[in-house]
C-alpha cells in the first residue's frame, strides 16, 4: 500500500512533466509575428566573394570590445580553414567547395537574431534580450557565465571568454542595435562591396529574397533559411547550392525555447499537487498507524485482563483442588491410621495377657493425632 | 553538554600544533593529501587564469565534464536523501530509521559540494545570487535548476538541525526541530521532485544537439525517475563503504536494519526501473528511432540500456526474490553506473553529435581532478560529520 501511494505520486510529477512535454510538441505556431516591423538582413552567398570586407568593416565598429586579429582582414588564406565565432570576433566568413560547382561558396556566419531565441530564454537571468527592432542584444553586467545561452543556441554562435578571470563574458553579434536605433546600417551591411547583405524590414526581405530566386531561378535553390528554421531568424540566406552543404543543419519549424516552456508551469503544479498527496499519504498513514496502535492497545488490554482473570480462577481451583488433595489426604491418613491402630489394638486385645505397656503406647499415638 | 566546536582554546592549541598535525596527517595520509595539494593548485590555476586554464571547455561544448559530473550525476546521486527521509516520515517505513540521517547528510552534502564545484564552472561565480534576487529569467530550465538547489540545500540543512543540537546539546531546540520533521521531508521530496525533473528539462531546449536516441521530450520525467532509483542505490552503497569505513560510529540499531534496507531499497529500485525501461522503449519506438540502432550510436545505446538498465533489473528479479543481499549490492552498482553512464551519453557524448570529430570536446585531466579534489572534500566531510555528530547512531541521551 505504502508503495502504491508513493507510485502514483510519481505518476502526478511525471503527468505535470509529461504536459509540459506535449505542450512543446504539439506548437508548430507560425514564425513569430511578435514584431513585424523588426529589422533584418539577408546574405546572398550567390552574390558573395569572400573578401571578408564585412568582418573588417564589424571589428572597427567593435574596436572598444573586439581585438585586432592575428591576420589582417585581407590576408584570405584563412578562409581554407573553417572558422566559427569567437571571443575575438563577431562575424566571420567560411568557404565551401561544393561537389558539381567549379567555384566555391561563401557563407557569413553571425547571431542569426532569432525571432524566438533560445539563449534568450535559456539565460537564467535575462541578460539577453530580443528587442522590438530585430537585434537580440547582451547585457554585460547580468552575465554570471552559466553559458547556458551557448548550449541552447542552434547555430553554435555565442562565445565565451575562457581565459577572462575577472570579468568574462559572453560575445556575439548585437546586429549593430545602437546603430540601426539612430537609423544606421550595421558595419558589415555598409562595408560589403558586393550587396550580398541587405538590410531592412524583415518582411520586405523575405520578399526581396523571392523577387531574386524568380527572376534568377537557376542562381538558387528554392529555399530561404532563417524563414522558418527554429521558429524563423531575423537573418535570412539564399543560396546557390543547398544549405546543409553550407553547414546550416536542417532545424524543425517550432520555436526551440517552446519545448521547456511549460516547465515553470509544471513545476507550479507540482508544488502545488505534491504536497497535497504527500500530506494526505502521511495523514492515511498515520491514521492508520493510529488505528493500528489503538487495536493493539484493546487487544493487549483484553489479553492481560483475560489473563488476570483465568489467572484467578485457576488459582482458586487450585486451592480448591489443594484444599480438598489436602482434605482427602488427611481423611485417609486419618482412616488409615485409625485402621492400623484398630489393627494394632485387636492384635492387643488378642494378646491382652502378653503384655499392658503396648496398649497404652498405641493410645497415646492417636492423642497426638 | 559542553560547546565543543571551537573554542578559544581549542583554536589555540590547533594554531600552535598545526605544523606537527599537519607533518602526522600528511605522513598517515599520502593519497588523500595529494589529492588536496593537487587540487588546491589547481584551484589557483582556475582563479589565476580562469576556466581556460584548467579546462578543455571551448565555444561547441560550453558544459563539459563539470556539468554532467557535478550536477547531473552529483544531484541524481543525492536523491537518495529525500527519497529515505519520506519513506520513513511521511510512508512510515520504519526499519529506515537511522538510515535517515546518513542520507540526509550525503545529500547535504551532495548539494553543498555542488554548489563548490559551482564556482568553478560558472565565469563569475560572485554573480551567483543575481539569477535569485536581482533578475530572475523564470523561462529558464537552469533557473529552475538554481532555484531548488538554493531551496533543498536550505531545507536539507534544517533537516539536519537535530543532529546538530543534539551535537550541541540543545535539548529544547532540538525537540522544537525533531516536531517538523514530516513537514520538512515533505518540502524536500517536493524540491526533490521538481529539481531532478527541471535537470531533465535542461536538455530540452538543445533538442537540434542531443542524439535523436538520448533526446526525448520526456527527458524530465526519465531524469526524475532515474534520480530516485540511482539515489535509492546510493543509499545501499553508502551503507558498503560505511560499513567497511565508519563502522566506528555506527550503533546496533543502525546495523542491525542494515539488510532490511538493502532488501526495500532494492524492491522500490526493481519497480522504478521497470518502468524506466518502459519508457525509453516506447520512446525509441514512438519517435522512430529503431533506425539508429545500427550506427555507433545505436551500438553504445544498446550497452546503456541493455548493460545498465536491462541486466540490473534482471539482477534486482532475483535478488529481491531470493533475499540474496550480495546481489542486490551488485546490481545497486550497476545501476549507479548505468545513470551516471545516461547522464555522461546525454550531456557529452550525444551532446554535439553531428560536428566532425576535431571539434568535439573531450575533457582534460585537470577538470577530472577538480571534481576528484571535490569527491574527496566531501567525504572528508562526511566522516567528520559521522564522528562528531550523531548520523550514523543515535544519540545516547536520545535512544530509545
Ligand atoms: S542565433 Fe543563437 S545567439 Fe543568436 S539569437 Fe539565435 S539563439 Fe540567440
Ligand atoms: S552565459 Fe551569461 S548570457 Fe549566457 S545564459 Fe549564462 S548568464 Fe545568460
Ligand atoms: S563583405 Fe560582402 S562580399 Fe565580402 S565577404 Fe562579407 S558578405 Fe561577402
Amino acid at each position: 500500500m505504502h508503495r502504491r501511494i508513493f507510485l502514483s505520486l510519481l505518476s502526478v510529477a511525471g503527468l505535470a512533466a509529461l504536459l509540459d512535454a506535449g505542450d512543446g510538441q504539439a506548437a508548430s505556431t507560425p514564425p513569430s509575428d511578435k514584431y513585424p516591423d523588426a529589422f533584418g538582413v539577408l546574405h546572398d552567398s550567390a552574390r558573395c566573394i569572400g573578401c571578408r570586407k564585412c568582418e573588417a568593416g564589424c571589428r572597427a565598429r567593435h574596436a572598444d570590445l573586439l581585438p585586432e586579429p592575428d591576420k589582417p582582414f585581407d590576408d584570405l588564406s584563412v578562409l581554407e580553414k573553417k572558422r566559427r565565432t569567437d571571443y575575438r570576433c563577431y562575424t566571420v566568413v567560411n568557404k565551401y567547395t561544393v561537389k558539381g560547382r567549379e567555384t566555391p561558396v561563401f557563407r557569413k556566419i553571425q547571431c542569426n537574431h532569432c525571432l524566438e531565441p533560445a539563449c534568450v530564454s535559456a539565460c537564467f537571468v535575462k541578460a539577453l534580450t530580443k528587442t522590438e527592432q530585430g537585434p537580440v542584444v547582451y547585457n554585460p553586467g547580468l552575465c554570471v557565465g552559466c553559458r547556458y545561452c551557448m548550449v541552447a543556441c542552434p547555430f553554435y554562435i555565442p562565445a565565451y571568454d575562457y581565459g577572462g578571470v575577472l570579468n568574462p563574458l559572453v560575445y556575439k553579434c548585437d546586429m549593430c542595435a545602437p546603430f540601426i536605433a539612430k537609423g544606421e546600417l550595421p558595419a558589415c551591411v555598409e562595408s560589403c562591396p558586393k550587396e550580398a547583405l541587405n538590410f531592412g524590414k524583415r518582411n520586405d526581405l523575405l520578399r526581396l529574397a523571392r523577387e531574386r530566386m524568380r527572376t534568377h531561378p537557376a542562381r538558387y535553390v528554392p529555399h530561404i533559411y532563417g524563414e522558418k528554421e527554429a521558429g524563423g531568424t531575423s537573418w535570412l540566406y539564399i543560396a546557390p547550392t543547398a544549405h546543409t552543404a553550407l553547414g546550416q543543419q536542417e532545424l524543425g519549424a517550432s520555436p526551440l525555447p517552446q519545448r521547456s516552456a511549460g516547465i515553470m508551469e509544471a513545476a507550479c503544479m507540482t508544488a502545488g499537487i505534491a504536497p497535497v498527496l504527500l500530506g494526505g499519504a502521511y495523514l492515511v498513514r498515520r491514521r492508520r498507524d493510529e488505528i493500528a496502535a489503538s487495536e493493539r492497545e484493546a487487544a493487549v488490554k483484553e489479553a492481560v485482563d483475560n489473563a488476570a482473570a483465568e489467572t484467578a480462577a485457576k488459582l482458586k481451583t487450585a486451592a480448591e483442588e489443594a484444599a480438598k488433595d489436602k482434605e482427602t489426604a488427611i481423611a485417609r491418613e486419618v482412616k488409615k491410621a485409625r485402621e492400623e491402630t484398630l489393627g494394632e489394638i485387636q492384635a492387643q486385645t488378642a494378646a491382652a495377657g502378653d503384655s499392658g505397656g503396648n496398649a497404652s503406647e498405641a493410645k497415646t499415638e492417636e492423642d497426638a493425632r | 553538554m559542553n560547546f565543543k566546536l571551537l573554542s578559544a582554546d581549542t583554536l589555540k592549541a590547533y594554531v600552535k600544533d598545526y605544523k606537527v598535525t599537519l607533518k602526522a596527517y600528511v605522513k598517515d595520509h599520502k593519497v588523500i593529501s595529494a589529492i588536496l595539494f593537487v587540487g588546491l593548485g589547481l584551484t589557483m590555476l582556475r582563479f589565476t587564469l580562469g576556466i581556460a586554464g584548467v579546462s578543455n571547455l571551448d565555444d561547441n561544448t560550453p558544459w563539459g565534464f563539470w556539468m554532467s559530473f557535478d550536477l547531473l550525476c552529483g544531484v541524481a546521486l543525492s536523491a537518495g536523501g529525500c527519497a529515505v527521509a519520506a519513506a520513513y516520515h511521511v510512508f512510515g517505513i520504519r526499519h529506515f530509521g537511522p538510515q535517515v540521517r546518513a542520507a540526509l547528510a550525503t545529500a547535504f552534502l551532495g548539494y553543498f559540494f555542488e554548489v563548490v564545484a559551482l564556482q568553478y564552472e560558472v565565469g563569475q561565480p560572485w554573480r551567483l545570487v543575481y539569477p535569485l534576487f536581482w533578475s530572475p529569467g523564470t523561462r529558464s530550465a537552469l533557473f529552475l535548476v538554481g532555484l531548488c538547489v538554493f531551496l533543498y540545500l536550505i531545507v536539507l540543512f534544517i533537516e539536519l538541525l537535530p543532529a546538530l543540537f543534539e551535537y550541541l546539546g540543545m535539548r529544547t531546540r532540538r525537540t522544537a526541530a525533531v516536531h517538523w520533521s514530516v513537514h520538512l521531508a515533505v518540502a524536500g521530496a517536493v524540491i526533490a521532485i521538481i529539481h531532478q525533473s527541471a535537470l531533465g528539462s535542461l536538455y530540452l531546449i538543445a533538442q537540434p544537439k542531443v542524439h535523436p536516441l538520448w533526446y526525448s521530450d520526456f527527458m524530465p520525467v526519465l531524469f526524475l525517475i532515474s534520480s530516485i532509483f540511482a539515489g535509492l542505490c546510493m543509499v545501499i552503497i553508502e551503507g558498503i563503504l560505511a560499513h567497511k569505513y565508519l563502522k566506528k560510529y555506527m550503533d546496533e540499531q543502525h546495523i542491525k536494519n542494515a539488510d532490511k534496507v538493502v532488501l526495500s531499497c532494492g524492491n522500490a529500485v526493481f519497480l522504478l526501473m521497470i518502468s524506466y525501461l518502459f519508457i525509453r522503449i516506447v520512446n525509441l519506438i514512438a519517435d522512430d528511432n529503431i533506425q539508429y540502432l545500427t550506427t555507433g550510436y545505436g551500438m553504445w545505446f544498446l550497452v546503456e540500456i541493455i548493460g545498465f538498465v536491462a541486466l540490473p533489473v534482471f539482477l534486482l528479479f532475483i535478488g529481491t526474490r531470493e533475499k540474496r543481499i550480495r546481489l542486490v549490492k551488485i546490481s545497486a552498482i550497476i545501476t549507479v553506473l548505468g545513470v551516471m553512464l545516461n547522464r555522461f551519453n546525454v550531456s557529452i557524448i550525444a551532446f554535439n553529435y553531428n560536428l566532425p570529430p576535431d571539434e568535439r570536446y573531450s575533457p582534460s585531466w585537470m577538470e577530472i581532478f577538480i571534481s576528484v579534489f571535490l569527491v574527496t572534500l566531501l567525504l572528508l566531510a562526511y566522516r567528520l560529520m559521522c564522528a562528531k555528530m550523531p548520523i550514523l547512531k543515535e544519540h545516547d541521551d536520545y535512544t530509545g
